[in-house]
């Protein structure tokens, strides 16, 4: 049926590997995203085994990390390095790369009407960088001495001297390879995506007129590409400090009974470095979720989403802001007090546009006519993760507060519930939304929604007694806290926090099953299931190279005229001409 | 625990199973479109949100009770501050977290869709937009200013006659040094670190013993790598080709008359001798041989950088150096009398680490290479807060709060806060740096000592 497109047989290899589609590049991130999301997630259950019942023995610790556990009894180095790579799978490549690398991908080309991305030889590059580095950081778990332990941060001198820990050998070698590679990928993506979305919207598109995904996914795409080479000079920076002899980042220290022959250098320079990539990398990971959480929110509420100018000029403003702020991580480092100031003041205007967001989604929501797709649930319980989490971060970013829970369980709360449970949110609500479009099936609804109430119960069941675990003054990254009296009384929250992250864990396979199953059993989708306005949803079920069979579409209005009383259906696609007398958007 | 593990597991592929079951039911048997949300899934879907919410804020309430109140009295001045502050953005948060989560949840609740339905076309308002610009605009800009008042309080420039005391972190413990008499700590030097001399602070006697330590290892060294014996009889082999090469290869004619026969000679008699006296050969791969050099090239620039410090600093052994023969060294725990302003310079030997003193409202970096500083009051001495805390065997702890290797967990030390005249006389009994002369190791370690301490010596 489909042969009229396919002038050219393509191979397997042409079609299904090194495939220059950005549909099917887009389920390659996809599907690479949820292995290493797997993975990071029984990562984190098995420190958080550790942290439950500290040197209590689990078989299945043993039987899983083998000489990391002996007797089932999790191995402190392994602990580290088992909290490292959890947060650096977490944050690059499954909410970096997976969720960026997925949806900007599938819905860029689709969503402004173009038939691919601008250049398809760099897209495919660019998934296979993020391939390579996925393996490299993988594999990295099984040399000797373990992966990087350092935390997902990685701060010298702890990750640049071999001697400091096991986990500064050869583990944090391939740590840094990996991220250049990815780095590599990230840029390859961005690029492509900004050039995309400037230069490639059909006939009608607007700037005025784009979807906020798309919105989302061009701002992400800058911060990335003016941030992550910073994060590859500080990257390169380590390793020659590791391999060549240099002192970037090294001075004055006495290690394993020598005084090194290192002068001049500062550790606190790698974090200025990191950092300036790190904060704009929480925007990285969130603007597309809330991207997608706004173009589900509105599809299902059947409503425009309220204050769309206000709602692009947010996330400028927050992508802006986002350059200016990387000292709130360094408020102890021993930095000047002024400076420390200054970004006190550029962090906390970050709440405007934050609340300016919160508010508009709740808007949006207010007399509308809520479809509870599994999409919607999520994109829901991210505006709600969002705001609790969110709010925290103005204590954190009070440096006179930051003293006293600096490192400790509060900012754990904190940023895994701004940005690890709402991005993952985002992330689940555009599979459960896109799923239709990407593999032409339908996922089903009851699991997902079984899915969601487990994932957000469980989700604020781990993270949120994290809040006074911290006020209490636990410090993150210990092993063990038995030898702290004056924490004996918030440490009974620990096997509770644990238990949540077991169901939460067993929760997902709710959605394994649902995705896997649904991608050749799935009910076949019809073309616009949600009854949608974006332009994807004009594109046949079965994909076609070039995305639309025939002409291009063009675009006659906005994206969110749901429910427009102009009209008799509750929602007018994009391609739809102004009825006569209409004042159009 | 194993059994219950087990269980998990089996109940999981149970579950796998019922799915596929429950998957087939709920979609391809009924023939129900996915997409079409029956209405008493978004009213149920709807409810559940507001049963969420009741359930959500019944635990944050459950836990404010029970935990909010935890963190102990603040035991600094400052901290009191900021625990007022803290107070202060709490009840902004938690007022914001409430309106706007049953906002959120409670519209889910109201508005789930209803066919005969149709929602309200509502795309923008600017004075809304302006009221939820504006308001926030001004809750922040109270709250930074307070949050900056309260910082510049805690970050201004100590008091003239704040007691000084350093706190010193490497893998993994912490050593405080107090200034002595003459109120002045004396300089350190990273180069002078020795087992004597744990904070490498910079004396005459100090860089001394230093550099005989280094030299010690340097001869050590040398005469590892003199007397290895495939390196030995390597040269030999080289040695006597030399003496015969000419001969053989027209090449290396012009070599083989360039060559002092004597020198050679010499030297190939001294590997003879050397050769002969077996008990002193060592035997090295080839791997540790270079390692060994490495080693060897190492000490040999910090016996420069030792030299340079001795050039560049030393008049007589007075004045600077002379500063540090009297400052006191601590382990284990260290005092601080109350109501008295002190100034805590930090350093670190090794990796970055944490002085995180959670009572206290305190925290600072300590950074090789960069001292780091942060003052603090202490308000409540140790046996108050014993009675205050109805336990007495309460202590203040400092523990390090950034990740720093295997131990990190198990860094901490005491801190006992006392009277001006129990303070004095403890400090009374602390041993001048010169006077005392025990190794580093020696007071009972107070958290390491299940095998961490290993790893910080193996490594060479
Ligand atoms: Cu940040
Ligand atoms: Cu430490």
């Amino acid at each position: 049926m489909a042969d009229h497109a396919h002038h050219h047989e393509e191979s397997f290899v042409s079609k299904f590997i090194f495939s220059q589609d950005h549909k099917m590049i887009s389920k390659q991130f996809l599907i690479t995203a949820v292995f290493m999301g797997i993975v990071a997630v029984m990562l984190s259950i098995f420190f958080r085994l550790q942290l439950g019942w500290p040197g209590e023995s689990f078989a299945i610790l043993e039987t899983f990390l083998g000489k990391w556990a002996p007797g089932g009894v999790l191995d402190r180095n392994a602990y580290l390095a088992l909290v490292t790579i959890h947060g650096t799978i977490m944050v690059f490549f499954v909410l970096t790369g997976g969720l960026s690398g997925t949806f900007s991908n599938l819905l860029i080309p689709l969503q402004i009407g173009a038939r691919d991305m601008a250049s398809g030889f760099l897209n495919m590059l660019s998934y296979w960088f993020f391939f390579v580095s996925s393996v490299i950081m993988i594999f990295s778990l099984f040399v000797e001495g373990g992966a990087a332990s350092g935390g997902w941060t990685v701060y010298p001198p702890l990750s640049a001297l071999p001697q400091a820990m096991p986990g500064s050998g050869m583990g944090m070698t391939l740590w840094l390879i990996s991220m250049v590679l990815f780095v590599v990928s990230s840029l390859l993506g961005g690029l492509n995506y900004i050039v995309t979305i400037i230069n490639l919207r059909t006939k009608g598109m607007k700037m005025t007129r784009l979807p906020l995904t798309i919105w989302a996914f061009l701002i992400t795409a800058v911060l990335g590409v003016l941030s992550f080479p910073v994060l590859v000079s500080a990257v390169v920076l380590l390793l020659m400090d590791r391999t060549m002899g240099t002192a970037f980042y090294l001075s004055d220290i006495f290690i394993g009974g020598e005084a090194l022959d290192v002068t001049g250098g500062s550790p606190i320079l790698y974090q200025h470095l990191f950092w300036f990539l790190g904060h704009p990398e929480v925007y990285i990971v969130l603007l597309p979720a809330l991207g997608i959480s706004s173009e589900v929110i509105a599809t299902n509420a059947r409503k425009p989403i309220f204050g769309y100018k206000a709602m692009v000029g947010s996330i400028l403003g927050i992508g802006f802001l986002s350059f200016i702020v990387w000292g709130h991580h360094m408020f102890v480092t021993g930095m000047n007090p002024f400076l420390g100031s200054v970004f006190v003041f550029t962090t906390l205007l970050i709440a405007i546009p934050s609340a300016v967001k919160a508010f508009n989604y709740i808007t949006t929501l207010w007399q509308g006519n809520l479809r509870f797709t599994p999409a919607m649930l999520f994109s829901v319980g991210l505006v709600s993760t969002f705001v609790t989490g969110g709010l925290t971060g103005i204590i954190l970013a009070d440096s006179a507060l930051d003293v006293s829970v600096h490192d400790t369980y509060f900012v754990v709360a904190h940023f895994h519930i701004v940005m690890g449970m709402s991005a993952i949110f985002g992330m689940l609500a555009g599979v459960y939304h896109w799923f239709p479009k990407m593999f032409g099936r339908m996922m089903n609804t009851k699991l997902g929604f079984v899915h969601f109430w487990i994932t957000i119960i469980s989700g604020y069941g781990v993270f949120f007694p994290m809040h006074f675990v911290g006020i209490a003054g636990a410090p993150r990254r210990y092993y063990d806290y038995s030898a702290f009296e004056y924490l004996d009384f918030v440490m009974d929250l620990q096997p509770v926090i644990s238990v949540f992250a077991i169901v939460g864990a067993l929760g997902q396979l709710f959605f394994l099953f649902n995705f896997f199953y649904s991608m050749f059993r799935g009910q076949v989708a019809v073309q616009n299931p949600w009854r949608s306005n974006t332009l994807e949803w004009t594109t046949p079920v079965e994909h076609v190279h070039g995305n639309w069979p025939g002409a291009l579409p063009e675009v006659h209005r906005w994206a969110y005229d749901y429910s427009n009383p102009a009209h008799e259906e509750d929602f007018v696609s994009q391609i739809t001409p102004a009825i006569p007398g209409e004042e159009i958007h | 625990m194993k059994l219950l593990i087990l269980l998990v597991v089996v109940i999981g592929l149970v579950a796998i199973v019922q799915l596929a079951k429950v998957y087939q039911l709920t979609s391809s048997l009924r023939a129900r479109r996915e997409e079409d949300i029956s209405e008493a899934d978004n009213r149920l879907n709807g409810g559940l949100f507001l049963a969420f919410m009741v359930l959500f804020y019944a635990s944050v309430i459950w836990l404010v009770v029970r935990y909010g109140d935890y963190a102990l009295p603040s035991a600094s001045l400052h901290g009191e501050a900021v625990d007022t502050l803290m107070g202060f953005n709490l009840a902004i948060i938690f007022a914001v977290f409430f309106l706007v989560n049953t906002l959120l949840f409670w519209f889910s609740a109201k508005y789930y869709y209803r066919p005969e339905r149709k929602a309200r076309f509502f795309a923008h308002d600017n004075r809304l937009e302006l009221v939820w610009t504006v308001i926030p605009s001004i809750v922040l800009a109270v709250i930074i200013a307070y949050g900056l008042s309260t910082w510049n309080q805690m970050t201004g420039a100590p008091a003239e006659d704040a007691l000084r005391v350093e706190i010193y972190s490497k893998q993994f413990d912490w050593t405080a040094r107090y200034p002595g008499n003459d109120g002045e700590f004396g300089l350190s030097n990273y180069n002078l670190i020795t087992p004597t001399n744990p904070l490498g602070i910079v004396t005459a006697e100090g860089l001394e013993a230093s550099m005989s330590e280094v030299e010690k290892s340097i001869a050590k060294l040398e005469k590892e790598l003199k007397h290895e014996r495939g390196h030995l009889l390597k040269e030999q082999l080289e040695l006597e080709a030399m003496l015969h090469g000419g001969d053989h290869h027209g090449d290396h004619a012009d070599h083989g008359h360039g060559v002092d026969h004597a020198a050679v000679e010499a030297r190939l008699h001294e590997i003879e001798t050397l050769l002969e006296d077996e008990s002193s050969l060592t035997i090295l791969t080839e791997a540790a041989y270079e390692a060994k050099e490495d080693k060897l090239n190492r000490l040999k620039r910090h016996r420069q950088r030792l030299l340079e410090i001795s050039e560049f600093n030393y008049d007589g052994g007075l004045s600077a150096w002379a500063a540090g023969n009297d400052d006191q060294i601590v382990k284990g725990e260290f005092h601080l009398p109350v109501g008295r302003e002190v100034e805590m310079v930090f350093r670190s030997r090794d990796v970055i680490h944490s002085a995180y003193m959670p009572q206290f409202r305190a925290q600072m970096n300590t950074v090789p290479g960069v001292p780091t500083r942060f003052k603090m009051t202490p308000t409540i001495t140790t046996d108050s807060m014993r009675y205050i805390t109805g336990d007495e065997n309460f202590d203040y702890v400092l523990l390090c709060n950034k990740v720093c290797g295997a131990a990190h967990f198990n860094m901490e030390m005491k801190i006992v806060v006392e009277t001006q005249e129990e303070y004095d006389a403890w400090i009374k009994e602390q041993k001048e740096y010169l006077v005392k002369e025990e190794s580093e190791e020696a007071p009972a370690e107070t958290a390491d000592l299940e095998g961490t301490t290993d790893k910080t010596t193996a490594s060479l």
